[in-house]
């Protein structure tokens, strides 16, 4: 894998205030082309606050921010959200809900919904493309919008805990669904998540946060589990639980400290 | 949609118990004939009236003005009401002037209105018009301000601009507040015509019942309530169909149609 000059994400000293609380302070955290990041750290030490900032929605923060080696400034359409919470427009279809970004964009509907279904096939929903999103399981909501994500091919995909709302078993399999559709063209990834088992699985590199208020990265572990993985099976390995193991170690003591707060 | 069968009983029951005792209490004297008609002289000039067509017009002249006044006012009260949420500014200015406005009890516009519009159609839609306008000004308001913020980031982060966000985010979010005052605005729309008939018509339910009074004919004014209360119930039925046409997104109108 090449090791491209200029980082997907970079944020220098970012510092993030509402008020008198500080939700994160002094961040410097690097995303490579290509590479997939994951942040762990315990509920509530302000890693959502970072997405925010990267996908231009929170635009007043402390710090730099560079995307694809230009400052970022308001929101950019090469970054893509997978939001925590269900994001789906409710009185739009799981189609329209995919082909919606593209509309955006300025194609028009008819030629929106035809490059929406192939990706619905690719989520594996092809049968359920009429249907509203109420209509739909949390998983299947879940693949509806990363297809609305991905449609858009952007180079970078900002996830923020997107499957924290899921049972274990749906988890698993959108996790390699993840996995899978990441491996076809390695985009730059920043994945939020409080669960290391999630982080390590599906990551390149994992970064452990301090525990709030005033978050920031404490430990950086690369992540050189070989490739394709399987998220049930590598965990199941020695690798898998000697990192977590260490890992685990440090990240229990930020989480101890949220508890002694 | 239809009532479960011992529900449609005792519905049954109620009614025939309401007019048996008003029957009973009219025949035996108790009560005068004048002032509480027979049922049964009612239900005769009801029928009376739709065998002799001469209530036809009458509904018709009604139900032109219950859907004009609805159709303006909530055509109004979408564009005010959208205009106010997304503009902070203006809603404050407006603010104490809407409130004022809506204060005011409409019926004392009724004359006003007959002086401005004739004794016509205008004049009621008008006054059904200033009844709806702040019902769906509210709910669009209302609507706008309450949008899932998720929701609204995600659209922008997916690159809606302005007139994106307006037209698959702001307004499907305000249709479901629009819809769902839906069956109070049509209330509202026939309060409008009704009254306004009332104070002042040549045709339509209000005037029928007017002039019933006029003549002291009771029995024509209560024919006249009962018209209109099936005419209410028929709109209500009407509206039920559009609002589940409508709302097939939405969760709790998809388990109403299963049920």
């Amino acid at each position: 894998m090449a090791v491209a000059a200029q980082p997907a994400v970079a944020l220098h000293g970012v510092s993030v205030r509402f008020g008198v609380h500080t939700a994160v302070e002094n961040v410097d955290l690097r995303v490579g082309d290509g590479e997939f990041v994951a942040v762990v750290g315990p509920t509530g030490c302000g890693k959502s606050t970072l997405l925010n900032v990267v996908s231009g929605l929170m635009p007043r923060f402390e710090g730099s921010v560079d995307v694809l080696g230009r400052p970022a400034r308001g929101l950019n359409a090469q970054v893509g959200y997978l939001f925590q919470q269900d994001a789906l427009m409710p009185w739009k279809t799981a189609l329209d809900n995919v082909a919606i970004g593209l509309v955006f964009r300025g194609v028009r509907l008819h030629e929106a919904r035809e490059r929406a279904r192939p990706w619905l096939d690719k989520v594996g929903l092809s049968r359920f493309a009429e249907y509203y999103p109420h209509q739909l399981s949390g998983g299947m909501r879940k693949r509806v919008a990363l297809a609305q994500v991905l449609i858009l091919s952007p180079r970078i995909v900002l996830m923020d805990e997107p499957f924290s709302a899921l049972d274990v078993q749906t988890r698993q399999l959108m996790e390699n669904e993840l996995l899978r559709l990441w491996q076809e063209d390695r985009k730059s990834v920043l994945f939020i998540t409080h669960d290391l088992e999630e982080a390590i699985s599906l990551s390149d590199r994992t970064i452990v946060f301090s525990a709030g208020p005033g978050a920031r990265p404490v430990g950086d572990y690369p992540i050189p589990l070989p490739r394709p993985r399987d998220v049930a099976e590598v965990r199941l390995t020695q690798d898998f639980l000697a990192i977590h193991q260490e890992i685990w170690h440090q990240l229990r003591g930020e989480v101890m400290k949220t508890y002694e707060s | 949609m239809s009532p479960k069968p011992r529900v449609l009983a005792y519905q049954l029951t109620v009614l025939v118990v309401t007019l048996g005792l008003w029957s009973g209490l009219v025949r035996s004297g108790l009560v005068d004939a004048f002032f509480f008609p027979k049922p049964l002289d009612i239900a005769e000039r009801v029928i009376q009236w739709f065998a002799s067509g001469k209530i036809y017009h009458n509904l018709e002249v009604t139900l032109i003005e219950v859907v004009l006044a609805y159709v303006i006012g909530t055509a109004l009260g979408v564009i005010s009401g959208l205009w106010l949420a997304l503009s902070p500014t203006a809603s404050q200015v407006f603010d104490p002037y809407i409130k004022a406005a809506n204060s005011i009890p409409r019926v004392i516009l009724a004359p006003i209105f007959t002086l401005w519009f004739g004794l016509g159609i205008l004049s009621k839609v008008a006054l059904g018009v200033t009844l709806v306008y702040f019902i769906a000004f509210f709910n669009v308001y209302q609507g706008v301000r309450e949008v899932n913020p998720v929701v609204l980031a995600n659209a922008r982060v997916l690159g809606a601009g302005k007139r994106h966000l307006l037209q698959h985010v702001y307004l499907p979010s305000a249709a479901t507040w629009i819809i769902s005052s839906l069956r109070v605005s049509i209330g509202f729309a026939v309060i409008g015509a009704v009254v306004g008939e009332y104070l002042g018509a040549a045709a339509g339910i209000g005037y029928l019942i007017s002039h019933a009074e006029g003549m002291f004919d009771t029995v024509g004014v209560f024919a006249g309530m009962v018209v209109l209360g099936f005419f209410v119930m028929v709109l209500d039925v009407a509206v039920t169909l559009i609002e589940r046409r409508l709302m097939r997104w939405r969760p709790d109108n998809e388990a109403q149609s299963r049920r």
